[in-house]
């Protein structure tokens, strides 16, 4: 689609392509929106892989659904739908899954339960509001046609103040996350940092899908986390990586899209996905080596009995 | 600290029994000394009861914990033993009785306390050192960052607090003996591995009171009787009063100054050799109980009852911390 606005060829001459890119003002702005949203996609998804909230994230991201379609019924910006539904979403997730020792699979079937209400509601508000959506495509696949300077200045300050709460509650979130029973006994508030975390990872959703659209999020709130948490487990190390990987995939995903008629979301998500899988399979061939290096020394005695 | 106690009182004994008229009276040893006052108990409960679901778990407890000392809190599946931690943490109220935790009401004093929970173990796939794990038990109840361990400078911090705090977790992962495996994935660990630094993280701040709720439970045969030594000299090295929860008191026998047997919703408290005999244990289960000790040293309990159908304390959720369930009745569980 863009080919038909600039008709632009890539040179070969990598400095000579990226000032081209940049000189239009749609470019940057999608530049900055989506660095914006790789920062704090970035840093909230390292945490959503850590805590296995994953299946939460992407219940989030369906929010985006009755979001949209609720904005368009009351006549306001798809944008506050999408914040609003994902903050409600994140609260009732909170509220309904986060009890005392519920198991993982209790807690996944409230999620899903949540899931359903809300794609329910997205439908009913579609029927009130008796149209088509507008634009479907760029709710579910996203765009970075367009951005506007307001939309860019939405996002920064959702992301500062996202990432300022962050971290403010860092280290008792991290023990929340990773140890909740010594964490709890220590006077940590588990179960409200818990909801806390839900309501920044649902800003985060609602920022990203603008980008990506709601069926991609993942490519910038997960995969990056994913794939730092494969290489490294300091945790500090790994963060920077998160977000190193994030802006990589933006900006790789979006310059490649300049030059292509093929639409972004699906630049960032191979991307996305091919750092993925390059270091897993690194990891797999690391670890193998390790092990087999590693066999003849391990003392059999040494393990569980389970 | 703990050692020489050997004058045990046995007023713990006829203490327990006060509330539990069915438990039998064991001998009070001539010369037993009282507290001394300059030692307050680390924990003490006196006549306590708990109700959980409208049942009650246990009643008519007394147990006293002094300062520096190894108690271990025995009894089978479902008497109520983590509970009794639950308790001392201040997680769960009383329904009867008091509790003082380190001179204060439960709850107050928990900076002071190192917990490690019963049979946590880290997923395989948490992506984090276990060295950072350890870090977590020192400061990560601190709002803000810097993040565990993590290469961050950070100005507002001095140096000399990061070298402190880092100094510090080296130390406490050298007194468990971690210090080979502590930078590695904390998933990637054997379970022996991951509790001995869930101990380090307990003791990381120093603590006068550690709970441990069953840390030799899913560990083989020689890594229980490690990590039984390794509490034992932390106990002494560091004056850190201990109060232990376990199935299986034999890892333990050479170590402990006193036990608390929990059972029929009573306790006992007092010395290995006054509270498990048979004796004591038939008094306790109302059922003819034996204690048998073999050639070397181990006790075994023979007839004690089933545990109760209806559990209602997590031994009872436990996916993998049955491994002694199979061959429990033969040994003092």
């Amino acid at each position: 689609m863009l080919a038909e606005i600039a008709n632009p060829h890539p040179t070969w001459n990598v400095a000579h392509d990226v000032s081209e890119v940049l000189e239009y003002h749609f470019m940057v702005n999608a530049l900055l929106a989506g660095s914006v949203v790789a920062v704090m996609a970035g840093l909230l998804g390292w945490l959503m892989v850590l805590r296995r909230e994953t299946f939460a994230g992407h219940t989030l991201s369906m929010m985006a659904f009755p979001g949209a379609a609720g904005a368009a019924l009351i006549g306001v910006a798809a944008t506050w739908g999408y914040f609003v539904f994902c903050i409600a979403g994140a609260l009732a997730i909170g509220r309904l899954s986060a009890g005392e020792r519920r198991s993982w699979s209790e807690q996944s079937a409230t999620i899903g339960a949540v899931q359903a209400l809300a794609l329910g509601l997205g439908f009913l508000f579609v029927s009130l509001y008796g149209g088509v959506l507008g634009d479907l495509d760029n709710l579910l696949f996203g765009t970075f046609l367009g951005i506007s300077d307001g939309q860019v200045l939405v996002l920064l300050g959702v992301a500062v103040a996202a990432v300022a709460v962050l971290v403010a509650l860092g280290r008792p979130l991290l023990f929340a996350s990773v140890d909740a029973d010594v964490a709890s006994a220590r006077g940590v508030p588990v179960r409200s940092l818990g909801i806390v975390f839900l309501v920044l990872l649902g800003l985060a959703v609602a920022a990203t899908s603008q980008i990506t659209g709601v069926l991609l999020v993942f490519a910038l709130l997960l995969m990056p986390a994913a794939s730092a948490q494969a290489i490294t487990a300091r945790p500090g190390l790994s963060l920077a990586l998160t977000v190193a990987i994030g802006l990589v995939v933006v900006w790789l995903g979006l310059g490649i899209a300049y030059f292509s008629v093929y639409p972004a979301g699906f630049f960032v998500t191979s991307i996305s996905f091919a750092i993925y899988v390059a270091i897993q399979v690194g990891a797999w061939a690391r670890s193998t080596t390790r092990r087999g290096l590693q066999a003849p020394e391990q003392p059999p005695a040494e393990g569980v009995i389970a | 600290m703990g050692s020489g106690r050997e004058g045990e009182p046995a007023q713990d004994v006829s203490d327990g029994a006060a509330g539990a008229p069915l438990v039998v009276r064991a001998p009070v040893l001539p010369g037993s000394p009282a507290l001394p006052a300059s030692s307050p108990a680390a924990v003490k409960l006196t006549d306590a009861a708990v109700r959980l679901g409208g049942r009650t778990i246990w009643s008519g407890v007394d147990v006293a914990v002094r300062d520096g000392e190894f108690v271990a809190v025995l009894g089978a599946n479902g008497s109520g033993k983590s509970t009794l931690l639950k308790v001392v943490l201040g997680t769960l109220g009383l329904a009867a009785g008091e509790v003082s935790v380190l001179g204060r009401p439960a709850g107050r004093e928990n900076a002071r306390i190192g917990y490690l929970p019963q049979r946590r173990s880290f997923d395989s796939g948490t992506r984090l050192r276990g060295s950072d794990v350890v870090r977590l038990g020192l400061d990560g109840d601190r709002w803000g960052l810097p993040l565990p361990a993590g290469p961050v400078r950070n100005r507002a911090n001095p140096p000399s607090r990061r070298r402190q705090a880092k100094a510090r977790i080296e130390e406490v992962i050298e007194l468990v003996g971690a210090g080979e495996y502590a930078n590695r994935p904390i998933g990637e660990l054997s379970g022996g591995e991951q509790q001995r630094l869930l101990i380090a993280q307990a003791l990381v701040r120093r603590p006068q009171l550690l709970l441990l709720d069953e840390p030799l439970d899913s560990l083989d045969l020689p890594n229980q009787a490690i990590v039984a030594a390794l509490v034992h000299d932390i106990c002494r090295g560091e004056g850190v009063a201990v109060l232990l929860v376990a199935h299986d008191v034999n890892p333990l026998l050479p170590y402990l100054d006193r036990v608390v047997y929990l059972a029929a919703g009573q306790a006992v408290a007092g010395p290995v050799e006054q509270v498990i005999t048979g004796e004591v244990l038939t008094g306790l289960y109302g059922l003819p109980v034996e204690v048998l000790k073999a050639s070397d040293g181990r006790l075994v309990v023979v007839g004690q009852p089933e545990a109760p159908a209806h559990h209602h304390d997590r031994h009872s959720h436990d996916h993998d911390g049955h491994a002694h369930e199979g061959h429990g009745h033969d040994h003092v569980h």
